[in-house]
């Protein structure tokens, strides 16, 4: 049951070598493993979105994937967005908005709204809202998220 | 009242201000500190073997396989942890009768609900304790459940705790005026209906958890929660782990949600406290999202009988219900599972005029998850049978539902009063707020738009609701019944060398914004820039002693306390300041970091004044003793509770072939007395508006009839997303409450207690005319369907 595997990686700019069980996801791996606790998890089974993260670009759920997986993949988690300025825009939109509560969704949040930011998404309400739908919220309405991103686009856009 | 009222005419700068938190900057960078990401040195991690049957006998545990398994350091049955932990009882004094049975923390002999913690194993990861949960037998005698609450008093219903006779926790009725003579006097018309609220729970993104570390060289426990009320649960575990109180400290940074959930006494969290203090090292137990699902506290599962009398003229002569409610076969620990019903009773009908009430609650036990205090205890059900029979009594008598409610809503000029139910309320404003609502709202064109889409076939609706909300509550909440939950709270400020303050509050931050508020008035109040004060809260240890934050009580009543702090301090420090500038306090000022004089001249800066203080007193006079520190408490004392009141509108479609409800547009406006940061108010309230729709449209707790969860994911349980959700408009009417300088009453029950009744009008509204209606939460697209159905066989 605890059999593990040695893996290579890369995770917020930094080379990884690790000895992991191969059972553990990705995001136990990076919360337990690394000690990179911005990365929550909410549900274990890829509905919440709160471990969502960036895998070679993608935004992908940090527990629908195992940490092996991951070998020789570039991970990028919430402390890289934010020590990278990666993010700077949106978490600068975010505070002015209060986008937040609890602060337990926002780094899946985040890399769900940097996501649709990277593809060009456009500043529509309904597609945002259609877009962050992987990502639960019980703190907010939603609504000042979606003002957050429109914020960012437009900003970029200008 | 001590300071002046002038606070607010001062240039404080901040409070009223949308000044963006401190906070959001650590969690936008994933620097949050919630408990699972507490890891300390030689910590172990709990998982439990739980209960899959709703109620049966337990007749072996084998756990002698999952002792070798790898990595497990130690196994626990209920019996073994018995010996380490007394059992609680969840009953208070004042609500007479409320009875419930021991409880420990793990199931000892019988098991009562799917979920129950049964064995415990301790391992050095969570992966390895699931291993050998699942290497443990246990052996049940599974014993007949009483599940259903409508039967759990049925003569044959199993009887949970048999030494009682039945299942009934509690009872309460109140009987005002006259209703059957009210009912029956000429010319009133009669609404009846049976509502129904479905279970349903919490959902905080962050599950529960706790890590518990025990010190034997100190008999110190100390506890990492996520909870709201850090100096409740420090009673809770010194009383029952036999500590004394000053040795156990519990520690609550960042909470992902509680809304209620995070409040209460759960056997795992407990368990792990006694196991920490068995294996003296830390132990780690984070709940997964089924043991969140099958052991969080649910909430609601009501069912009303309800009818209203109305004249043609539209008087509303009274109201008369029956509350049935269940709640799992235990009381909640310590709070008690009958407040919600309490609250029913309380708070039907509180925003109107009505001369005949009568109601009988009634609290019964069955083998379900126990259901305690959520977000808007009571309220929810309170609104949507009052607001529910006054729209459907609207259209009985052929009036507008705003009109109905002009005519019957208490006028702003008329308190102080009382309620039906004996309510002591002042500084309300129902018509105020209504009108400001159909004001933001443009009801006319609402109506234009509604009666030109029913001519396409489009099925709109417009409901409204005028509401209560129960916030800043006093002793008579808790305190007053034996319960060790304090009712006042506390704050510190300090002036440091720098010239910073630090604050210290014993209210909870949960992602609402309590240090915010607190940085912010101690600020405004004090004469300083908000970057130069620093809060603290959630520490046992290092906050003054209370009762954290519930009830919408954060603002109220801490940030009553934090406003005295502040206006002490500064006495203080003006009072220092006199001495070393020859002057008096009263020619003084604080202003942006300086004691300046009043024209905003500068003349000492604060860390001027304070290093003079700290490091060089040989230049003060030897009789001046500068304290650069104040501390002061608050407790509401004239009022049970202060009420808020607020107005809210749901616009909705239904599609008539599938049953879907659409919310198109929510507008509330709310009346929380003075506003400290709208920007933090209006997100609360609308993240309170989206729990009342999750609570109206989506979610519940689906059990079978053998009762297992059948939902207990979140790919099953529905909670609102952001593509289903509406924009929502919020606008404010401010009355600061005259109980405290500040004015402040609270904002976080309002949403989700008002808006399942504006959406439930909203649906009747549009389904009228088909001659359809629906009076059960969630109105999921069966329900709306089968309500068309049963409409259209009446027709």
């Amino acid at each position: 049951m605890t059999k593990t595997t040695e893996i290579t990686l890369t995770v917020n700019d930094e080379t990884i070598h690790a000895t992991v069980p191969v059972r553990q996801n990705l995001v136990d791996f990076l919360r337990h493993g690394l000690h990179l606790t911005g990365s929550h998890v909410g549900c274990e089974h890829g509905v919440c979105g709160a471990c969502t993260l960036m895998v070679n670009g993608q935004t992908v759920r940090g527990c629908l994937m195992l940490a092996v997986q991951a070998n020789g993949a570039t991970v990028q988690t919430i402390e890289g967005y934010a020590d990278s300025g990666r993010s700077a825009a949106l978490q600068e939109a975010f505070a002015k908005r209060n986008a937040l509560q609890c602060g337990f969704c926002t780094p899946g949040m985040l890399a769900s709204a940097l996501g649709y930011i990277d593809a060009g998404g456009a500043a529509d309400r309904v597609a945002i809202r259609e877009h962050i739908s992987g990502n639960y919220c019980r703190c907010t309405g939603y609504q000042s998220i979606v003002d957050a991103i429109i914020d960012v686009i437009e900003e970029t856009n200008a | 009242m001590t300071g002046p009222a002038t606070i607010f005419d001062q240039p404080n700068r901040y409070i009223g201000q949308p000044e963006p938190r401190a906070d959001t900057r650590r969690l936008l960078q994933g620097r949050g500190r919630f408990v699972d990401d507490v890891s300390l040195p030689r910590m172990v991690h709990a998982a439990f073997v739980r209960s899959p049957h709703a109620h049966a006998k337990i007749t072996s545990i084998d756990t002698s396989d999952a002792r070798s398994m790898p990595g497990v350091i130690a196994i626990f049955t209920g019996a073994d942890l018995a010996e380490h932990v007394t059992p609680y009882v969840g009953v208070l004094s004042h609500l007479a009768g409320l009875r419930s049975a021991e409880q420990y923390p793990i199931a000892v002999d019988t098991v009562r609900w799917q979920g129950e913690p049964v064995v415990m194993v301790v391992a050095q990861s969570r992966a390895l304790a699931e291993d050998a949960c699942d290497a443990i037998f246990v052996d049940y005698d599974p014993l007949p459940a009483a599940l259903d609450a409508e039967h759990a008093l049925d003569a044959d219903a199993p009887v949970i705790h048999p030494s009682f006779g039945n299942n009934l926790a509690w009872e309460r009725t109140v009987d005002v005026g006259d209703i059957d003579a009210a009912f029956a006097a000429e010319g009133v018309k009669i609404v009846e209906r049976e509502f129904r609220f479905g279970r349903h729970t919490g959902v905080t993104l962050e599950t529960r958890g706790t890590v518990c570390d025990f010190d034997p060289s100190q008999d110190q426990l100390t506890v990492h929660y996520s909870g709201q009320a850090p100096h409740m649960m420090q009673v809770i575990f010194a009383k029952h782990l036999g500590l004394a109180e000053e040795n156990v400290r519990v520690i609550s940074n960042d909470v992902g949600g509680s809304f209620g959930i995070k409040i209460h006494t759960y056997g795992d969290e407990i368990a792990t406290a006694v196991v920490a203090k068995i294996l003296r090292r830390p132990v780690k137990f984070i709940a997964d999202r089924f043991e969140s699902f099958v052991t969080d506290i649910h909430a609601r599962d009501h069912v009303v009988q309800a009818r209203m009398g109305v004249t043609q003229e539209g008087k509303i002569v009274g109201i008369d219900f029956d509350d049935l409610t269940g709640i799992g076969p235990f009381s909640m620990y310590p709070r008690t599972s009958a407040i919600e019903c309490n609250q029913v009773l309380n708070l039907t009908g509180a925003p109107y005029v009505l001369e005949n009430y009568r109601a009988r609650g009634r609290v019964v036990f069955q083998n379900k998850t126990l259901m305690c205090q959520y977000r808007a205890v009571g309220h929810p059900i309170a609104m949507a049978i009052c607001d529910g029979l006054l729209e459907d009594a609207a259209r009985l008598i052929g009036m507008d539902p705003v009109e109905l409610r002009r005519k019957n809503l208490m006028r702003d000029d008329s308190y102080p009063r009382a309620s039906a139910t004996g309510m002591k309320l002042d500084d309300l404003s129902h018509h105020k707020a209504l009108h400001k609502l159909t004001e933001i709202m443009d009801y006319d064109a609402l109506r234009a738009d509604q009666a030109a889409s029913r001519s396409k076939g489009i099925y709109r609706g417009i409901g409204f609701v005028s509401m209560v909300e129960v916030t800043n509550p006093s002793p008579m909440f808790y305190g007053v019944g034996g319960a060790a939950i304090a009712s006042q709270d506390g704050a510190t400020v300090r002036l440091d060398a720098g010239g910073a303050l630090h604050v210290s509050s014993s209210i909870t931050e949960q992602g609402q914004g309590t240090n915010a508020i607190l940085a912010q008035i101690a600020a405004g109040v004090f004469g300083v820039d908000l970057d130069r004060v620093k809060v603290t809260t959630g520490d046992t240890a290092t906050t003054p002693y209370g009762g954290g934050t519930w009830a919408s009580r954060g603002a109220g009543i801490g940030g009553e306390a934090m406003l005295q702090a502040a206006h002490a301090l500064r006495d203080q420090v003006l009072d220092v300041a006199a001495v070393m500038l020859q002057s008096t306090r009263d020619a003084l000022d604080i202003r942006g970091g300086a004691v300046t004089d009043l024209s905003g001249q500068v003349r000492l800066t604060l860390a001027d004044l304070a290093r003079t203080v700290y490091y060089r007193g040989n230049e003060l006079p030897s009789d001046l003793n500068p304290e650069l520190i104040a501390t002061r408490h608050y407790r509401v004392t004239d009022f049970p509770f202060v009420f808020t009141n607020g107005a809210m509108a749901a616009h909705v479609e239904v599609d008539t072939e599938t049953g879907f409800v659409k919310v198109l547009h929510f507008w509330a406006v709310e009346d929380c007395g003075r506003v400290i940061n709208p920007l933090l108010v209006d997100e609360q309230i609308r993240g309170g508006v989206i729990q009342g729709i999750g609570g109206a449209l989506y979610e519940e707790c689906h059990y079978s009839l053998d009762g297992q969860m059948l939902n207990a994911s979140m790919a099953d349980y529905m909670v609102p997303m952001a593509a289903e959700m509406p924009d929502i408009t919020i606008a404010h009417v401010e009355t600061p409450t005259k109980t405290s300088v500040l004015g402040a009453k609270g904002a976080g029950e309002a949403g989700t207690g008002g808006a399942p009744a504006a959406v439930l009008n909203a649906v009747n509204d549009a389904l009228s005319p088909l001659r359809a209606s629906i009076w059960q939460m969630p109105m999921t697209p069966e329900r709306v369907l089968a309500a068309l159905d049963k409409g259209q066989k009446t027709n």
